[in-house]
């Protein structure tokens, strides 16, 4: 049961809400729409529930358009970001909401929802009114109930934005494990890339309305397509520089800096300027003072954040541009072993190095 | 912060002051209002004697619920137009019109439709006799603003995804309506109910306007009378309303409270 | 769009009722205010008619020139607006006290304090001002009781006064004034006042700069549904007011009921709604405003 997006737009009056867009999602497939607000992401989603209506473009479930269909005929469910549980029902009449419009029996129905009450572990509290539940209780049984009509597509608004953080990494996990347990294909909307890369099996990110890249988690934070990816997923140290020499890897010299880059990116072309690309935590921090070298900066420590597991440290170059590597706490007194004002090596691997075009 | 407490002491004395003193004299055996003589509960039974009162006590609740009821009906309607629909052709002069008559004074209400009621009946035969349809109809057309506010503001509250959720599980537009946003906004309904009930059951300029011979509802009653001087019979009425009205509006407070949390969520509660 | 059509539905009803019950009328009204007094049943003539196919026109504006000839409406008018306004302001003042403590008090008590302000307005509007009608009375309960305790001699004259009219607009439309004044000021973020007082202003300077402005559209409803009705208030000035006390809702009345002089009542009605048209329109844009509407 796949998912086809083609084309789509909309638009609010002058704002382009959507623009453009297609994707394809596969049967079983958990897929996220990761970008910050006002992005589309939302309008995008509304419209596959049938809340809105594209400008132009196409929306195909299996090979078949469900624009024509309202939202009460779509096999489409929503989790909706407040759970929007209906707070004069019961957990069971909640769930037992959806089944009952496609009349079903009523033994059919009350097996539903004992199917999907077993499937969230939430038996116990069939009885229940929604404001009698906590939280994460109130956020399976929106779960629940959006799976007991048996959707071929399920879609998640922001699934954990109304939970504590402590909470939230413990749902993301389940709530992942009830969603392949059932094999029901899911989008998810978020603005929180831990819980897109937690959650979903591939990531498309949007913003200003269009998709920017798609990818597996992986592949979007090793290999951002471009300026706006690299920066919105984690954190990158980026440094302008133009390419001299391209053979089996490419050199590149830094702007306002003697050191040049060697990486095996080979795309690249002789005079061409790019962004050169390096994750924190695969830059290499060193206080004893190397040779200096290709991928190999000097500076001095201008700050420390002291996180636990690792710190990040920002460094002064000698073009006054800084620079964060990242380090490894694995000795207790890691922390102790620099301070401000310290000079330091930056180093890394010409593998580590990712191209990105300046211009975008 | 005291200065503020002090005038709310204040106002409550002003309010409750002149009813107190309402209800201490109807048990008073004199008929003079202001000079007590004795206990006496000798007003009510006049009271229960006077046939023209307590026809116009029937007349004005027949006219009353079944008024509460119409302006219900419509009232809801007009909210959910105003708070759901956006924009649509004539929507200013919509919103207008139930907001206007909630300031409209009676004399104006009164007049207009009277006169209106007078032309129709020239022009189309109806309404050939005044009285308590005609009452009825006046009564409505002010509810509506009334039940109106209350209700619209209930429905603006109410968190909009819930009825995206119930379309979602494929629920239809009327189904949404019956079995989510009406049972959500009952207890704004109720209120916009009794509001218009208290509304109708107390007007006297715009039914006096309206009404024909025969039709005397109870509050053009009380006017002939109290028109006529001070009598304790009215003490003794009013006592009565104000005893109903300590009871059903303490019921209606105690139940209120009792189950708002499960019937006014918006399921947002962690 | 056949969701459209159907909305039409819902649409109808309630528009056509308000637009036949609440609009036509006044075409009426304004019809009847151009007619001449006839003795007939209904009192009053056509303004134009339609014989052996010519058109003649009937109608005139003798009513209105009527009104101004005459001073007694004039001054109706004007005491109306001062009795109106003056009243107005003495609910805010009481009204916007009482509205701030309430909203201030632990939200466990607020509904049952605003039961309280409710109240009274569900028994007869009626019998609460007749009831000031033995309180105000020369023989009234509180002339004998300031009498009994020895601060004054002589009965002071209240009822039929302007006086009595002020206590009564203020305690029949007091509750119309707490109500949109607290709906306003429980909405109020409290931080906003935490964070004026943390910047260091004293308790005045919050109030005048914080909390007044914010609840300036509760006030404006608030003034609004106290000032426009009463303008027209019918009942307060019959019972407490003098004979020479001129309200023009009373004036109305006995033009109809007294006089039977329909043509002349409408003449009334319709200058009264052409002064009360700006506030109401005014008023009609904060109410829909604070619904949440735009209109």
């Amino acid at each position: 049961m796949s998912v086809e997006i083609l084309n789509v737009s909309k638009s609010f009056g002058d704002t382009h809400a959507v623009q453009d867009v297609s994707l394809t999602i596969e049967q079983g497939e958990i897929f996220a729409l990761l970008g910050g607000s006002g992005c589309g992401k939302t309008t995008l989603l509304r419209m596959l529930a049938g809340f809105e209506s594209p400008d132009s473009g196409d929306v195909r479930i299996n090979g078949e358009s469900i624009l024509a269909l309202p939202p009460f005929h779509r096999h489409v469910n929503m989790m909706f970001q407040s759970y929007a549980l209906f707070p004069h029902m019961t957990v069971e009449k909640n769930i037992a909401f959806g089944p009952a419009q496609d009349g079903l029996s009523k033994q059919e129905i009350a097996e539903r929802v004992d199917e999907v009450l077993e499937l969230v572990q939430m038996e116990r509290y069939r009885k229940r009114k929604p404001a009698q539940l906590s939280g994460g209780q109130q956020q399976r049984i929106a779960l629940a109930r959006s799976l007991a009509k048996k959707p071929s597509l399920l879609l998640l608004d922001e699934p954990m934005a109304a939970l504590d953080k402590k909470l939230r990494m413990r749902m993301q996990l389940e709530l992942v494990s009830i969603v392949e347990q059932v094999g029901v294909t899911c989008i998810i909307v978020t603005h929180d890339q831990e819980e897109a890369m937690t959650m979903s099996n591939r990531i498309a990110i949007m913003d200003a309305g269009r998709i920017r890249q798609v990818g597996t988690p992986q592949e979007i934070y090793e290999y951002p397509n471009s300026r706006m990816t690299a920066e919105f997923v984690g954190s990158i140290n980026l440094l302008p520089a133009t390419v001299t020499a391209c053979a089996e890897s490419t050199t590149l010299q830094l702007k306002d800096a003697a050191s040049t880059v060697v990486c095996r990116d080979t795309r690249a072309r002789e005079g061409e300027a790019y962004l050169v690309a390096i994750r924190p935590e695969k830059v290499a921090l060193s206080t004893e003072d190397e040779a200096a070298g290709p991928n190999c900066l000097r500076g001095v420590i201008d700050d420390i954040a002291y996180l636990g597991s690792h710190s990040v440290v920002h460094v002064r170059l000698e073009n006054g541009k800084i620079m964060q590597a990242h380090m490894s706490n694995v000795s207790r007194d890691a922390r102790t072993q620099i301070d401000f004002e310290q000079p330091v090596t930056l180093s890394w691997e010409p593998e580590s190095v990712l191209l990105i075009s300046e211009d975008d | 912060m005291k200065l503020t407490k002090i005038m709310l002491g204040f106002g409550f004395a002003f309010l409750y002051f002149p009813l107190v003193i309402l209800v201490i004299y109807s048990f008073n055996e004199s008929r003079l209002v202001t000079v007590w003589s004795e206990f006496s509960v000798k007003w009510y039974f006049e009271l229960f004697k006077d046939e023209q009162l307590i026809n116009g006590f029937l007349l004005s609740l027949r006219i009353a619920s079944l008024t509460a009821c119409a302006s219900v009906v419509f009232g809801t309607m007009a909210s959910y137009i105003l708070v759901k629909f956006g924009r649509f052709p004539g929507q200013t002069i919509f919103s207008g019109l139930t907001v206007a008559p909630l300031v409209m004074p009676d004399v104006i209400t009164g007049l207009s439709l009277l006169l209106l009621f007078v032309g129709l009946n020239e022009l189309i035969g109806w309404p050939s006799a005044r009285g308590a349809t005609t009452i009825w109809i006046a009564h409505v057309t002010f509810c509506i603003a009334f039940v109106t506010v209350v209700v619209s503001s209930r429905l603006r509250e109410m968190d909009g995804s819930l009825e995206e959720a119930a379309m979602d599980l494929g629920a239809g537009p009327v189904k949404v309506f019956f079995y989510i946003t009406l049972p959500i906004i009952m207890p704004a309904i109720m209120s916009g109910w009794l509001l218009a009930f208290t509304l109708s059951l107390d007007d006297l300029v715009i039914a006096s306007f309206v009404s024909g011979p025969g039709a005397s509802t109870l509050p053009m009653v009380i006017y002939s009378s109290v028109r006529l001087g001070v009598s304790p019979k009215i003490n003794a009425l009013a006592t009565i309303f104000v005893v109903c009205i300590l009871i059903s509006s303490t019921a209606s407070w105690w139940l209120a409270n009792r189950f708002s949390p499960a019937s006014g969520g918006t399921g947002k509660t962690t | 769009m056949s969701f459209l059509r159907r909305r039409i539905w819902v649409i109808l009803p309630p528009y056509l009722w308000l637009l036949i019950f609440f609009a036509l009328p006044f075409a009426f009204i304004l019809k009847i205010s151009l007619a001449e007094t006839a003795v007939a049943m209904p009192p009053y003539g056509d303004i134009w008619s339609w014989t052996s196919g010519k058109f003649e026109w009937l109608g005139s504006l003798d009513n209105f020139r009527f009104l101004l000839d005459d001073e007694i409406y004039v001054l109706s008018y004007l005491n109306s607006l001062k009795l109106a306004a003056i009243s107005t302001l003495i609910a805010l003042l009481i009204g916007y006290p009482m509205a701030l403590a309430i909203a201030r008090m632990p939200e466990s008590i607020r509904s049952f304090m605003l039961l309280l302000v409710i109240l009274p307005s569900w028994t007869s509007f009626l019998i609460r001002i007749y009831a000031w009608i033995g309180l105000l009375k020369n023989n009234g309960l509180i002339n004998h009781l300031l009498m009994s305790i020895g601060v004054i001699d002589e009965p002071i004259v209240m009822l039929h006064t302007n006086f009595a009219i002020y206590v009564g607009i203020v305690y029949g439309y007091l509750p119309f004034m707490i109500l949109p004044i607290y709906a306003n000021l429980v909405k109020l973020d409290l931080r906003l006042i935490e964070a004026a007082q943390d910047l260091g202003a004293r308790p005045a300077r919050v109030f005048f700069s914080i909390t007044l402005p914010l609840s300036l559209s509760g006030i404006f409803a608030g003034c609004f549904l106290v000032f426009i009705p009463s303008v027209g208030e019918f009942i307060i000035p019959d019972l407490l007011g003098g004979p020479d006390t001129l309200m023009i809702g009373k004036t109305l009345w006995q033009e109809f009921f007294t006089n039977r002089d329909w043509p002349v009542a409408s003449a009334i009605a319709v200058v009264m709604l052409a002064i009360l048209m700006v506030p109401i329109y005014i008023y009609r844009r904060i109410e829909l405003k604070r619904l949440g509407i735009e209109g």
